[in-house]
């Protein structure tokens, strides 16, 4: 059987149950790089350029962890997943980056996924991505749907059920038999705002959100949030958002300060990441507007220590719950 | 409602041109200085890219001078360009300094708005008149571009360096006054006869470097340092990819001039890099490949730091200087970055460039 390798990194955490089962039922097996250790973060850093974001330089480290272990590295060119929309300039050159770095790659899936102009170029994408494993359009539109619904199941588990991402995702890795789903409890609530691939690695987030709920904290993350209330909330910006992920931060944002449950936000960016250098900013000046809500923001880079972010996290916490009892 | 601009090499030329040209008053903020960047370094986010900071101070200073309306360009993604302006208005809310923003926003469904906001600016002038006023516009900056064209290939020659940059002061300052095709060209004429009449050094054949990268820090000399006159000095003929008036045929004209064209230099890009990645990265890399088929000894790529695009260009250059056997550095320019020690870096590179041509000259002969 054919193997198909996926980085454990940057979309992974967004889209892994669609392109798992996409590619298994086109007949191959899924192969995931390690959890983000040591030794990827090392050599992600040794090949990408100094002034990449850390995101990006991981990226690299879980393609070279990949290489011998699987036939094919999956290596989609990310430009856009919604009309007028981008993700980021960076992951619109990933794969020539990639390429360019002389790493001896296996074979690759390549595909362009951009539907700023159109939600049909999706579906142009997935035949492009099926006839890498067969000619039969009709199978590999019924493995398209059969993936769409495992990726509407996952997202089901994020909006509506609370479930953090990086607990469901095991359900579709195969990490944990029975995944430590979150539990719905009345505990105070904080809303984490970042990308995906920031705040549901736990190496390079330094176990953030365990380090949240064992203070005592339910996390609230973008993802739990149904779609169309980031869109209503985002909306109220004076101009439309044309970052996906930066749309999601500021809707979240807005949402969060609207409700009661949530005692305070963290926003998680990453060291020298474009859009969040300006989305952080609107996010900050709102929420300082608002007087309301208390608001930490955190960078991280490979260099970052953890001694630092947990003192700055439970002195965080301290403050919050402290206000909260007051409030109560 | 005095009106003013974000400062980018010498725009402020033809753009105050095209504004007064529908009646607006002007004012053009301060030249880029110190205290442009430590007024906007002051108040922006500490991560944003340094064009924005760099505006920021514009309009602060220009505020100072009785500005009260902001001209500027929007933009739909996927850099952060097309976000500038709503942060920075932001910025200025939360300082409690008012003034009111007129975005031109490309057109994102219809022109409609494009239309609107280009009307409500030309306070009731005809279309007529604004087409003019973009005409106006476009030969100055097209003159302005030719002259410096010329300037870049003299300053390496000259023997007496800043001769020609002198004249090309005054050709900036007697060009904002003239407002007739004729005359411009005219005045652009003169002034290139007057900079090749200057005393060169005979038979001295300069090393030639382009300098590609994101357009704002390669059009402003505050931001780049003064690359250019620095090469110059070192006796390097530079060429830039980007020249403002080629710039506003590719997106203003959408490439109806025959003129040097974005599109054979992304072209030329692949199979290096094979998409748009925002700003001018694609061009960066379609460009270095030019400059190296048109037997140009070096590349120099500049951009603010953390500028997503070229961070793009830049992991992908390594590649094509070793395919197309061309050097290649790059510069990456912040608040922090001290003239002195550009040209320490420029004069290296300029002496790696000058032992390599040096060695292939040996090669050649033996
Ligand atoms: S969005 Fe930010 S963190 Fe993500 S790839 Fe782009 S620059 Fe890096
Ligand atoms: S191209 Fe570079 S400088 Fe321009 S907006 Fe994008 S990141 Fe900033």
């Amino acid at each position: 059987m054919v193997t198909v390798g996926i980085p454990r990194a940057l979309f992974y955490y967004y889209y892994f149950p669609l392109w798992r089962d996409f590619f298994r039922q086109l007949g191959a097996e899924v192969v995931l790089s390690a959890p983000t250790n040591k030794k990827i973060v090392n050599q992600g850093v040794a090949l990408a350029v100094d002034e990449a974001c850390l995101p990006v330089k991981l990226f690299y480290g879980h393609v070279v962890d990949l290489i011998g272990k699987v036939d094919m590295i999956f290596l989609p060119r990310l430009v856009s997943t919604a009309r007028k929309e981008y993700i980021c300039p960076k992951l619109m050159g990933l794969p020539d980056m990639i390429k360019a770095s002389g790493i001896a790659l296996p074979k690759l899936i390549e595909v362009n996924i951009d539907m700023s102009k159109s939600d049909r170029a999706l579906k142009q994408a997935a035949l492009a991505l099926g006839r890498y494993f067969t000619n039969n359009e009709l199978r590999i539109l019924r493995a398209w749907n059969l993936a769409k619904f495992s990726q509407q199941q996952f997202e089901y588990l994020q909006a509506d059920s609370g479930q953090l991402a990086l607990e469901a995702l095991e359900l579709w890795n195969g990490e944990s038999d029975y995944p430590r789903l979150q539990r719905q409890e009345e505990r105070p609530r904080i809303g984490l705002l970042g990308h995906g691939y920031n705040i549901y690695d736990r190496y390079i987030s330094m176990d953030l959100i365990q380090k949240l709920q064992k203070l005592g904290a339910q996390v609230v993350t973008a993802e739990n949030i149904p779609a169309d209330i980031i869109e209503e909330e985002a909306a109220r910006l004076p101009k439309r958002m044309f970052w996906t992920l930066g749309k999601r931060q500021i809707g979240a944002a807005f949402h969060f300060l609207k409700r009661p449950d949530i005692i305070g936000v963290i926003h998680v960016a990453s060291f020298g990441c474009g859009p969040d250098s300006l989305v952080g900013e609107l996010i900050e000046r709102h929420m300082r507007r608002a007087k309301t809500m208390p608001f930490l923001f955190l960078t991280i880079d490979e260099h970052t220590g953890e001694a630092g972010v947990v003192t700055r996290l439970e002195a965080f916490w301290d403050m919050i719950s402290w206000r909260d009892a007051q409030c109560r | 409602m005095p009106v003013t601009m974000p400062h980018m090499g010498h725009l402020y030329i033809p753009l105050k041109t095209m504004l007064e040209y529908v009646g607006l008053e002007v004012i053009v903020p301060p030249l880029c200085s110190k205290r442009t960047l430590s007024l906007g370094t002051q108040n922006s986010p500490e991560f944003a890219c340094l064009p924005l900071k760099i505006n920021l101070g514009n309009f602060l200073e220009a505020r100072e001078l009785g500005a009260d309306t902001i001209v500027m360009a929007g933009g739909l993604g996927p850099c952060r360009f097309g976000y500038y302006a709503q942060i920075q208005r932001e910025i200025l809310r939360d300082l409690g300094v008012d003034m009111k923003m007129v975005i031109l926003e490309p057109p994102d469904t219809s022109m409609r708005h494009l239309f609107e906001d280009i009307r409500l600016l030309a306070n009731g002038h005809s279309w007529f008149t604004i087409l003019q006023a973009i005409r106006v516009a476009w030969y100055k900056a097209r003159a302005i571009d030719l002259v410096e064209m010329k300037l870049q290939e003299i300053r390496p020659r000259e023997q007496q360096p800043g001769g020609a940059d002198k004249i090309f002061e005054r050709f900036l300052r007697d060009v904002e006054k003239v407002n007739q095709k004729s005359h411009i060209y005219q005045m652009a004429e003169d002034v290139i006869a007057e900079m090749e009449g200057l005393p060169q050094i005979e038979c001295y054949e300069p090393v030639r470097i382009a300098i590609v990268g994101e357009i704002y820090t390669v059009l402003e000399p505050f931001v780049n340092l003064n690359m250019e006159k620095h090469l110059g000095r070192m006796g390097v003929a530079v060429r830039r990819s980007i020249y403002l008036s080629e710039w506003i045929n590719d997106h203003i004209f959408k490439g109806i001039l025959p003129l040097k064209s974005n599109k054979v230099v992304r072209k030329l890009a692949r199979p290096y890099l094979n998409h748009f990645v925002g700003g001018h990265g694609w061009e960066t890399v379609g460009s270095t490949v030019e400059h190296a088929q048109l037997g140009f000894d070096g590349v120099i790529q500049v951009a603010p730091l953390t500028c997503m695009p070229e961070i793009v260009a830049q992991t992908i250059l390594p590649r094509v200087s070793n395919d197309k056997d061309i050097p290649v550095m790059t510069i990456y320019v912040d608040e922090q970055t001290g003239e002195a020690g550009l040209i320490t870096r420029l004069e290296a590179f300029v002496d790696l460039i000058k032992r390599k041509k040096q060695l292939k000259k040996e090669v050649m002969n033996t």
